[in-house]
């Protein structure tokens, strides 16, 4: 057994050297404390964004309804979307990097373990500070979108911790992006060339650069809508030449890099998922592969899609109309081999795998209606409808959650070391299926009859309201799946850890090979890799008709645990990250209230790193 | 910023140092924010609705100063890499405060050009060019303060003992950053400075 | 000044597992850097001076380009070692540069930018 140091360092203050109680957590720097605080955070801002949601679509239940107020449905609506994309969608993805990038490729942690803490806790901050807005005067009222020069000229506080939210929680996210993308390119263990990396890892990486070249832009556009908020600068003010239609450019640069932010951790999921419970290897992998990086170039080349009422012409509208067409292909490339995969396969289709093949064939219908906007006569009559809603609910939603409750029932006996029920899972995913599709499908029929999107209200003449109710329906139906999902994690939490086998899906991926859940080191011995799929070709060969045979354990070459073990030096815990973190929230609120605030949410931040920098990373 | 030499980590896949790649792709991502930056100004150009205009309170004399002095400052910093690379730490403590106190003198230079503009009536709210210059400037300054209290910090840690074992590197590190936000200066001073505005806003 | 010359292999590609990973690219002399400065400072002259002739439109915008592109490269190859070390942290860097500069030249040509100046 493998010894653990961490020993406590010279420093200002004495270091923290705890690693187990509930003040650990506070202090932590391990990936899968970090990955397990990140997925709680976000779930429970999942639930805060269904709330929202539930409440917009009682609202929409009947026509001319009182239930909410125009200035409420606004913000209601506004915080619906921001809270489910930067609250909920992004930091799931980032618990799910967090937890296994790591063990994928056979490291020890990621590559800068304190930054690792500091992007949690500014982002929990961040969440937290964009919330508080509702006892501040308002929140967010803008849309998510947050267009000028409406943004700009809004009376009250709302778009100002707008404005401030999005650029603390975008610190956390480049700071994380960069933390990820370096723990790919530099920590894999031997032999784990990029190529025989699992998908999961590569999408991770597609992302994390996506997100570092994706987020100063839209960083600019919120310090020139803070700017011309809290201290009247031009830059979105027509009466002085600014350019509203600047703000739009810069957001949707971002914008759309961001949606497949939201989607290739999704698209990794189902890549992992599928092989494991058809028995068989990802069909195609180095085009799954590709075309993730495909994706993520040819996304940075299709922003104006999301502009094309907006009047720029028909060279800018078709030359982007051609683009966005041009990148639904890498995304069917990934689509038909996920089939590929599927086709004469030994099909398992336990929660995990009914939760992939509903979320691939929802995302499709989404990606389907999404084609019908690239084509630009057609957008006109779509744009700003209820058909736009439909679409990004069923590829994000049908997509990126479905994926996340995949990727819960795979990997909670590998987090948690324990199973969530199996039956309940499967009577979950058929609610959600079924609650998901009444909700979203009308809106198709909605957008086309004529409903717009962001109104408080419609009236009964439009004849659209058995839709409406629908969907409303629906959105209760699933409030019930997720309602059932808590109550199954509450009941499996509640008992025990205890897997009877450490591989309870027979899997084929290194974070497989060690322990569920894992010791603080990952690995007692870093494994080296000989091929894709490592954890599967140590189990199985094939015999000479083709046939998988199991290999005895012991003769697989499988690194056993040294007798009396060298001792791994992990890096230790420290409260500087989250000492760092308090600053910007109090910048934040400096900002809206006092420059000494400011001052002191500097010094707070100057302070906190000095602190970092004296500390050793690793114990000697 | 005591370099990882003694933990486990040290065996990378590319061979190439974590704190390395990570400082690029940071520098990387810092392109696309002053670009974005740099692209409010240009695209604004000439828009103003009312003045001071740059013509009016442009100095490129004093303002050239301010250029030599940064580059100057770049110089100094790979002469304190140098050092700190033979172990002559006293002489990259040496280079290092030449480097910060340069910085100082451009971060001075710029508050004096910034309050004789204010004083000419021009501030961030004025008019598009108040806006986009002091915006742009503004984060620059703030990125060049931020480098002079690194300097000052690696020359404290030195002094200290505490500036790892290997101090060529943390001094490396903090050099991509000072030479990066001289090479963004190096595109602001042509950009906003050299390059002539038009004729304002509605004039002939 | 010393002048201290450091002559080793460039890099290679990933050492054996045991060696920590070592800086060992080519250090340009103390000698090199300072005739990268003045060359550094004639550029800058010389856009000065450029700013002050009688050169107007695009062979003025031109000419200060060439001159600021001139000492971009400079800076990042030699300061900044770009030009000694791995491959990669310049492709890493040159996606950051030429996508921003693309992107935004993008947006910039929507605007018609150009027709203005």
């Amino acid at each position: 057994m493998a010894t653990v140091t961490v020993t406590p360092q010279r420093g200002i203050l004495r270091r923290p050297m705890a690693t187990t109680g509930w003040w650990s957590w506070f202090t932590t720097v391990d990936h899968k404390k970090i990955g397990i605080m990140y997925g709680i955070s976000s779930f429970l801002f999942f639930v805060l964004g269904g709330v929202e949601a539930l409440l917009i679509r009682s609202q929409l239940a009947k026509p001319s309804n009182t239930l909410l107020n125009a200035d409420q449905y606004n913000q209601i609506f506004t915080m619906h979307g921001l809270t489910m994309i930067f609250l909920f969608v992004m930091p799931m993805s980032a618990a799910f990097f967090n937890y296994l990038i790591p063990l994928m490729i056979g490291a020890r942690d990621v590559a800068f373990p304190r930054l690792n803490a500091l992007s949690f806790w500014v982002f929990l901050l961040g969440a937290l500070f964009l919330n508080s807005s509702w006892f501040l005067g308002g929140a967010p009222d803008g849309g998510w979108f947050g267009y000028a020069p409406l943004s700009t000229t809004d009376p009250g506080n709302g778009m100002t911790f707008y404005a401030l939210g999005l650029i603390i929680t975008g610190v956390a996210s480049t700071v994380g992006a960069i933390n990820l993308a370096i723990t790919v390119i530099n920590m894999r263990a031997p032999g784990m060339s990029l190529f025989r990396m699992p998908p999961f890892v590569w999408m991770g990486l597609v992302v994390q650069f996506l997100l570092a070249f994706s987020l100063p832009i839209i960083t600019v556009a919120l310090f020139e809508l803070l700017f011309d908020r809290r201290w009247d600068t031009a830059f979105f003010d027509p009466t002085r030449g600014g350019e509203p239609l600047l703000w739009q450019h810069m957001f949707w640069l971002f914008g759309h890099p961001e949606v497949y932010i939201l989607i290739l951790p999704a698209f990794g999921i189902f890549s992992e998922i599928l092989p494991v419970f058809a028995k068989k290897p990802l069909f195609g992998y180095q085009f799954v592969v590709f075309s993730g990086i495909a994706i993520g170039f040819i996304g940075f080349g299709v922003w104006v899609h999301h502009m094309f009422a907006a009047g720029l012409g028909p060279v800018a509208n078709t030359a982007f109309g051609i683009s966005t067409a041009i990148i639904a292909v890498p995304t069917g490339v990934k689509i038909f081999n996920w089939m590929g995969t599927l086709y004469g396969g030994d099909l398992h289709l336990d929660p995990p795998m009914l939760f992939a093949i509903g979320g691939i064939a929802m995302f499709v219908v989404g990606g389907l209606s999404g084609v019908t906007h690239s084509i630009v006569p057609s957008d006109y009559q779509q744009t700003d409808t209820y058909y736009i809603v439909a679409h990004f609910h069923y590829v994000l939603f049908g997509g990126a959650i479905f994926a996340f409750f995949a990727a819960f029932y795979y990997w909670w006996p590998k987090v948690f070391g324990r199973m969530l029920p199996q039956r309940w899972g499967k009577v979950q995913f058929w609610i959600l299926l079924i609650g998901f599709n009444l909700t979203f499908a009308p809106m198709h029929i909605l957008g086309l009859g004529g409903m717009i999107r962001r109104e408080y209200t419609y009236p009964a003449s439009l004849g659209l309201t058995i839709w409406n109710q629908m969907a409303s329906v629906g959105a209760f139906t699933i409030a019930l799946s997720v309602l059932l999902f808590i109550i199954l994690v509450i009941r499996t939490q509640l008992k025990p850890a205890g897997l009877e086998n450490d591989d309870p899906w027979d899997a084929r991926t290194v974070e497989w090979m060690t322990a569920s859940p894992p010791p603080p080191y990952n690995f007692e011995e870093i494994p080296t890799v000989h091929s894709l799929d490592e954890f599967w070709h140590r189990k199985y060969a094939e015999d000479e008709t083709g046939r998988l045979v199991r290999v005895p354990a012991g003769a697989s070459g499988e690194e056993h645990p040294s007798a009396g073990g060298h001792s791994i030096h992990l890096p230790s815990p420290s409260f500087w990250p989250i000492v760092v973190s308090l600053g910007f929230p109090i910048l934040g609120y400096g900002v809206l209230y006092s420059w000494w605030l400011v001052a002191a949410g500097a010094v707070v931040i100057v302070v906190g790193l000095t602190g970092w920098a004296l500390e050793p990373s690793v114990a000697d | 910023m005591a370099a990882d030499v003694h933990s486990e980590i040290e065996y990378t896949s590319t061979g190439l140092r974590s704190t390395k790649l990570a400082m690029w792709l940071f520098l990387a991502s810092e392109c696309l924010l002053f670009g974005g930056l740099i692209t409010a100004y240009v695209l604004y150009r000439g828009q103003s609705t009312s003045g001071p205009y740059p013509q009016d309170v442009f100095d490129i004399g004093y303002t050239s100063v301010s250029s030599f002095v940064l580059l100057a400052s770049s110089l100094t910093m790979v002469l304190s890499h140098n050092a700190a690379l033979a172990r002559d730490y006293a002489r990259m403590r040496l280079w290092l405060l030449a480097t910060a106190m340069l910085g100082l003198c451009f971060v001075g230079g710029q508050v004096f050009e910034f309050t004789s503009f204010f004083r000419e009536g021009l501030t961030i709210h004025t008019n598009l060019f108040g806006s986009t210059f002091f915006l742009l400037t503004g984060f620059h300054g703030v990125h060049v303060t931020v480098g002079i209290l690194m300097l000052l910090m690696l020359v404290a840690f030195s002094f200290r003992g505490s500036l790892s074992d290997e101090p060529a590197f943390p001094v490396e590190m903090v050099g991509l950053y000072w030479h990066f936000v001289d090479i963004v200066w190096i595109v602001i001073f042509t950009v906003v400075y050299l390059i002539p505005a038009p004729a304002p806003h509605g004039a002939v | 000044m010393s002048s201290t010359e450091h002559r080793t292999e460039p890099d290679t590609a990933a050492p054996p597992r045991d060696t920590p990973s070592q800086h060992v690219a080519y250090h340009p002399s103390a000698r090199e850097y300072i005739r990268v400065g003045l060359l550094l400072v004639a550029l800058t002259s010389i856009e000065v001076m450029l700013s002050y002739s009688s050169l107007t439109g695009v062979k003025l915008i031109a000419s200060l380009f060439l001159c600021t592109i001139i000492k971009f490269v400079l800076v990042v190859g030699y300061f900044m070692h770009l030009k000694f070390d791995n491959g990669r942290f310049s492709r890493v860097f040159a996606l950051g540069a030429i996508g921003a500069f693309t992107l935004y030249a993008v947006v910039l040509l929507m605007f018609g930018v150009w027709r203005t100046s």
